[in-house]
């Protein structure tokens, strides 16, 4: 199969194309950029004029919910959000059930979506066996597996003994670590960001503190043990402020944040809406600004969906009892590219962050149109306007803070292996 | 942002919260309870407003005595009353609040008295009434009390008319009670220039002066020049713990007793939400002292109840001039246990 994305706008920041190229693609692979390969006949010729031509995004946070929670979401569900989305690979977190410590299980998962034909699924294995933050899992053969890093998904480890030993077991072989920081204590049974918000709305708040307390032991454990860290969903000034001076200092750290704390805030709870039920919470205007500033600067690398589906029934109760997440998958390319244009910076920017620095964090191919690379390719218009609505999203998850509100930029193609797996109708 | 409690013409339509209601509608509240305080001194103790109309008190969160005053305002409107104790029945069977609600509407009830131990249940469950049923606020969580923020400041308003010239000063667990926010919402609103919060550290939220307060520790500093003490209820489980030492501490600290009451004006007014603990937060000599309001805030409390489900329920105020209220003509009432001390003469003789 020979297919030829003719007259499109190539933005491909990992080899720095930032230009009109036509694309091709022989056999699955990128075949050529602006330069027709020799004897090349198109089998198919999609006419790219007006759009943009990137890789397939890369989304750090998605919630298949596979295995355990399928009356929330399927593979078969999510991953055609995926796809909608542009998002051609993405990590998900093993807080499953059962939970993602057993080599056997992540085979499985692995096995179904390679079956499935979406999107590559990379599975974050469990540090800790339950994810309890006792023992250690089997991370050389979770690994083996099929995992690309460990992560504790949004529980914490509390014993600082098993944190330093889970961070030099991982070192041992290299591994990295997704962790989200937050402060056990601190957060417990806490909904909201400890703020005047939270005060006025009677709803139990988690200090910014319990972020920055916990992000300053584990870039302190991490710098003890040359761990390589990845900080999941800073939400506070003080995290970003913590990570700048890390970087400085040389520790091996990367973050990312949330599509939904780069444009919320505590004030979108309004009148206790539970799609703004998020973790981690979303915080003050401040926090929110140092974060999209943080994105700017490169001190946070990536910007991924934390796509948690969540059923209506969940939603459906007061606040602090509603499950917590949104549904992301199909709206992470609209809300970078809004991150881009609210704070003047480039196309080029937003794309790097959802396709190459993602895949660099972890350490998988794709994210980039390199020459014989992949040809996981996304095409959108980024001018199209479209509204957010429960019908038109394919993920079984409908619970979004954005319900309702207008995006703009829209998947038009996507491929995997140079397959057509998505094209908006 | 549009106000959920409030109708296209601006007519209250739930009561759920006294932030974001205007004053106009308050001094309604105020104004109509005024006209129902007489009601309970007649032989006849009931007025038609609601005949035909039912009440359901839905209380996912138990109390006898918030549910009583409610019921007897009820059905002093001449309304049917169901009262439905849900922490102990089908909750517990698993049923979510939106199905028990929905059970409720299907058998034609007109009004929801709520009370959820979540911030923002009764929001939530106004969002999903249909058009012509409302929802009262008996207390969500930490949230708010509505009624019994106006009940204390109706009470304040009949010793102290004055508002714009009073300090007030709360007292206690503001961080833990929906008691505390409807207060400062009422009195703040009501244009009361000076509100203040004495607590510890540990029972106060964060950035609690954003609600326009001023912030004490100490019980002398706070209480000076004070008009209007405004006393709150420390739960059991805080007494002790990582909040608090203990409650003797808590007493020794905090505690309201005739000594600290002396640091206010001599003739300030001491009240309590109940139900009290005596001996941790308000000493008995001023808790049945001349000082003290607490039984008339209760006796108030019906007349700001009635007040509140007469504008909900029966399209207030023409209807109820038809039905015979008149506002009452007592006057300024005196302060303490019957012993007749005149606010104005001060009560600490």
């Amino acid at each position: 199969m020979k297919i030829h994305i003719k007259n499109g706008h190539l933005i491909d920041p990992k080899n720095k194309i930032d230009a009109k190229h036509d694309v091709f693609i022989v056999a699955g692979k990128i075949a050529g950029i602006g330069n027709m390969p020799d004897g090349f006949v198109a089998n198919q010729t999609i006419d790219a004029t007006g759009l943009i031509v990137a890789p397939g995004l890369v989304d750090l946070s998605v919630r298949l919910r596979e295995p355990g929670s399928d009356y929330q979401a399927t593979l078969n569900s999510e991953l055609l959000a995926a796809v909608a989305g542009g998002v051609t690979s993405l990590a998900c977190p093993p807080d499953t059930n059962p939970v993602l410590d057993e080599p056997g299980l992540v085979e499985m998962l692995k096995h179904r979506a390679k079956l499935l034909n979406l999107a590559h699924v990379y599975p974050l294995g469990a540090l800790t066996r339950q994810l309890e933050g006792k023992l250690l899992t089997e991370m050389y053969a979770l690994t083996q597996a099929g995992c690309v890093g460990f992560s504790q998904a949004d529980t914490t480890i509390t014993d600082t003994q098993v944190l330093w030993r889970a961070f030099e077991y991982a070192a041992t072989f290299g591994y990295t670590l997704f962790l989200r920081a937050e402060d056990y204590y601190l957060a417990k049974n806490g909904v909201a960001h400890d703020g005047e918000i939270a005060s006025r709305l009677g709803l139990k708040g988690i200090p910014a503190a319990a972020e920055a307390l916990s992000i300053a032991s584990i870039l302190r454990i991490a710098q003890e043990t040359k761990t390589r860290i990845h900080l999941c969903r800073l939400s506070t000034a003080e995290g970003v402020d913590l990570v700048r001076q890390a970087k400085k200092q040389g520790v091996q750290v990367t973050a990312d944040v949330s599509a939904q704390h780069c444009h919320l805030t505590d004030m979108d709870i309004g009148y206790f809406n539970t799609h703004a039920n998020l973790k981690p919470p979303l915080r003050s205007n401040r926090d929110k600004a140092a974060l999209c500033q943080g994105l700017k600067d490169g001190i946070i690398d990536a910007i991924c969906s934390d796509h948690t589906p969540v059923n209506d029934d969940a939603k459906l109760l007061p606040f602090a009892e509603a499950e917590a997440g949104a549904t992301g998958l199909e709206l992470l390319l609209p809300l970078a590219l809004k991150w881009a244009m609210d704070n003047k910076t480039t196309l080029f920017d937003a794309i790097a962050k959802i396709t190459s620095q993602p895949a660099s964090i972890l350490g998988i191919s794709g994210g980039d149109l390199s020459l014989h690379a992949d040809a996981d390719v996304c095409i959108f218009n980024p001018q199209t306007e479209w509204k957010v609505n429960a019908i038109q999203l394919k993920s079984k998850g409908k619970n979004t803070p954005f319900l309702g509100l207008d995006m703009t930029g829209k998947v038009e193609y996507t491929f995997l292996h140079g397959q057509i797996i998505y094209a908006q109708v | 942002m549009f106000n959920p409690q409030l109708n296209t013409e601006g007519n209250l339509k739930h009561l759920l919260t006294i932030e974001g209601l205007p004053k106009r509608i308050l001094n309604q509240i105020l104004d109509t309870a005024e006209t129902f305080v007489g009601v309970a001194e007649r032989d006849i103790k009931k007025v038609p407003l609601l005949r035909g109309k039912t009440v359901c008190n839905i209380f996912f969160e138990n109390s006898t005595r918030t549910r009583t005053t409610f019921e007897i305002a009820a059905k002093r409107l001449s309304a049917d009353v169901i009262n439905l104790n849900v922490g102990t029945s089908s909750q517990s069977k698993g049923e979510t609040i939106l199905d028990t609600v929905d059970n409720l509407i299907a058998m034609h009830a007109d009004m929801f008295v709520v009370r959820h131990a979540q911030s923002g249940a009764a929001h939530f469950i106004a969002q999903h009434v249909p058009d012509g049923i409302s929802v009262i606020n008996a207390g969500d969580g930490r949230h708010a009390h509505p009624t019994q923020g106006l009940l204390d400041v109706f009470t304040v308003r009949k010793y102290k008319p004055d508002l714009h010239n009073l300090r007030v000063a709360l007292v206690g667990d503001v961080l833990h009670s929906r008691v505390a926010r409807s207060e400062i919402h009422a009195l703040t609103s009501l244009g009361v220039p000076e509100v203040r919060v004495i607590a510890p550290k540990t029972l106060l939220p964060v950035d609690v002066e954003k609600l326009g307060v001023h912030v004490f520790h100490d019980m002398k500093a706070g209480l000076k020049d004070v008009d209007v003490i405004m006393m709150l209820r420390l739960q059991n489980e805080r007494m002790s713990g990582a909040l608090l030492p203990s409650a003797q501490e808590y007493f020794k600290t905090f505690g309201l007793t005739q000594k600290t009451l002396n640091y206010a004006k001599p003739d300030a007014i001491v009240l309590h939400p109940g139900p009290m603990n005596r001996g941790v937060e308000i000493d008995s000599s001023v808790a049945d002292g001349s000082q003290s309001v607490i039984l008339p805030q209760v006796t108030y409390g019906i007349a700001v109840r009635m007040a509140v489900m007469a504008l909900l329920g029966s399209g207030y105020p023409s209807s109820l001039q038809a039905a015979g209220g008149q506002p009452s003509q007592t006057g300024q009432p005196s302060v303490g246990g019957g012993n007749g001390v005149n606010s104005n003469t001060g009560g600490s003789a």
